[in-house]
């Protein structure tokens, strides 16, 4: 999974530009709602918990657990290297995110399993945050 | 409590065409006026002079309703444009509150491009934070499996033992494109993975062909030589954009709850009452979900429910007697509408004899599941409410 040449790379849009330019510096960029605190991911132009305009981007810790994975063997396209993993993190503030995960043998993969933010540049545009499993230290 | 009006509107023809995993040389238009044309044939004496409603569209020529209601002379039709049982449920309201009388619903595809060392094109997201995870829908519906499987300790045997009896269904129907097919539970488990816990044959197959059928008056269905299926209830459910937001158990797990609720409420009848489930069958597991979720067995439950040959023709709770997405067919958006077609043949005894079920009165069917955060579901029944 390392090169994935010629995947299908994000194009963002002015709604998620906040979050795709944080990858690229590495910092996980989410929203917060100013009224109900609550997070919002993906990138929206309302808080889908309380419907406040009050969204403010704000750095995640990018920790999270692994909720639900599937260890993908028939390619989306092609360009994509089997086999790899699909997972949903929940982050430690409680929102969810699609993501690949890697530096890991997907036999070890187990749901709860900690795993932290990790950034892989793809373009120089594009920086996508995959997860991996936490390190001990 | 007053009337539902839905209870005067009847399904008086159902048809298929010929499926096949690739229909060469067929043009879309013709399999779309050949599923109208079929579909009435089998009403018992309506022909398209009688229609006056229209929901006909093609996945691949993109022809819609309108072209359609130009295509079939130009006079004034209702037209309906939504998919499936969503598209059933719009077309009854339209005849329940006298917008038209008569409408026929048709869809096929055909001529559909695949690339075999990936998956079909129409399953990819287009999503940018879905498409570059190298998600599709098989491992959109697999995020859900593996949540449940996780929580309750749901076994592979019973994914493989779902899909195996949808799949044997369809090996008995002539006209499916899996006909003759029979696998067991360990061929399924032993066939090559596609997304973890789906094994090949947990995944719905690829296909083209063209699906109708028509709907009309209650009163009007009974002067007819056919035999009418009539609508007990059914309700859409949609929680959310299809393959953009993260298919999370706690959140969409039970999807297509509240739909059975409304359609089980709307004729006053529960899962006890339903004499053959034709589900929506994308993916093994989704049918051990929509079992729990429609309240036929409790939560955590239906990996056990399923085993035992519960689901087999002739077992408690028939599950996709035509042998559905798995073995029958899957074209286009036009399997969504097969799901009600095979519930109509079913209760019509139009399917072959092996596959039918002796005394079926109540048929509950759905589309859409968990992984795509929609399940639209409907009942339908031999006898008007």
């Amino acid at each position: 999974m390392s090169e994935r040449r010629g995947i299908p790379l994000p194009h963002p849009t002015p709604l998620s530009e906040p979050h795709w330019w944080g990858c690229r510096e590495g910092r996980l960029r989410v929203q917060r709602c100013g009224a109900c605190g609550g997070y919002v991911f993906i990138p929206q132009p309302l808080c889908t918990h309380c419907t406040s305009d009050a969204l403010e981007w704000v750095d995640s810790t990018g920790r999270g657990t692994v909720y639900s994975f599937t260890t993908v063997h028939r390619p989306q396209r092609p360009e994509f290297e089997v086999p790899y993993t699909v997972a949903i993190v929940e982050l430690d503030e409680g929102f969810h995110m699609l993501t690949n995960l890697v530096d890991c043998d997907p036999e070890t993969i187990r749901i709860g399993m900690e795993v932290d933010v990790e950034f892989r540049r793809m373009s120089d545009e594009i920086t996508l945050p995959m997860f991996a499993p936490r390190r001990a230290d | 409590m007053t009337r539902n009006p839905l209870h005067d509107v009847a399904i008086v023809g159902a048809y298929n065409t010929r499926q096949a995993r690739v229909l060469e040389g067929v043009r879309e238009v013709d399999l779309v006026l050949e599923a109208i044309g079929g579909a009435l044939e089998r009403s018992g004496g309506l022909t398209l002079d009688d229609v006056d409603g229209l929901n006909v569209r093609g996945s691949v020529s993109r022809l819609h309703a309108r072209e359609a209601a130009h295509l079939l002379g130009g006079r004034p039709r209702w037209t309906g444009m939504a998919l499936g049982i969503e598209g059933v449920l719009e077309a009854a309201a339209a005849i329940a509150t006298g917008q038209c009388d008569t409408v026929v619903i048709a869809d096929a595809q055909a001529g559909q491009y695949t690339q075999r060392d990936a998956t079909s094109p129409w399953t990819r997201p287009g999503n940018e934070f879905v498409a570059c995870w190298g998600l599709y829908t098989a491992a959109e519906f697999a995020l859900i499996a593996k949540r449940h499987m996780h929580l309750y300790g749901t076994r592979p045997e019973s994914l493989a033992e779902v899909a195996a009896t949808i799949r044997n269904h369809g090996a008995r129907n002539p006209e499916a494109v899996h006909y003759g097919r029979h696998v067991t539970p360990a061929e399924v488990l032993a066939s090559r993975w596609v997304a973890e816990p789906f094994h090949l044959l947990d995944c719905a197959i690829n296909s083209e062909g063209g699906a109708g059928l028509v709907l009309t008056r209650a009163d009007r269905a009974r002067e007819l030589d056919t035999t009418p299926v009539f609508v007990l209830g059914g309700a859409i459910e949609r929680q959310g954009m299809a393959y953009v937001t993260a298919p999370v158990w706690d959140r969409y797990g039970h999807s297509g709850r509240w739909a059975a609720g409304r359609a089980f409420a709307q004729c006053g009848l529960g899962p006890d009452d339903v004499d053959v489930c034709e589900l929506y069958d994308p993916f093994s597991f989704e049918l051990i979900r929509q079992l729990e979720a429609f309240g036929f067995c409790g939560e955590g439950e239906g990996g056990d429910y399923v085993l035992g040959g519960r689901i087999a023709i002739d077992g408690e709770l028939p599950l996709v007697t035509s042998g559905g997405l798995l073995s029958f067919s899957h074209p286009g958006t036009a399997q969504l509408l097969q799901k009600v077609i095979a519930s109509a043949q079913q209760l019509r005894g139009e399917l072959p004899e092996a596959l039918t079920v002796p005394d079926a009165r109540v048929v509950m069917t759905s589309n859409g599941g968990a992984g795509a955060l929609f399940c639209d579901v409907m009942l339908l029944g031999r006898e008007q409410p």
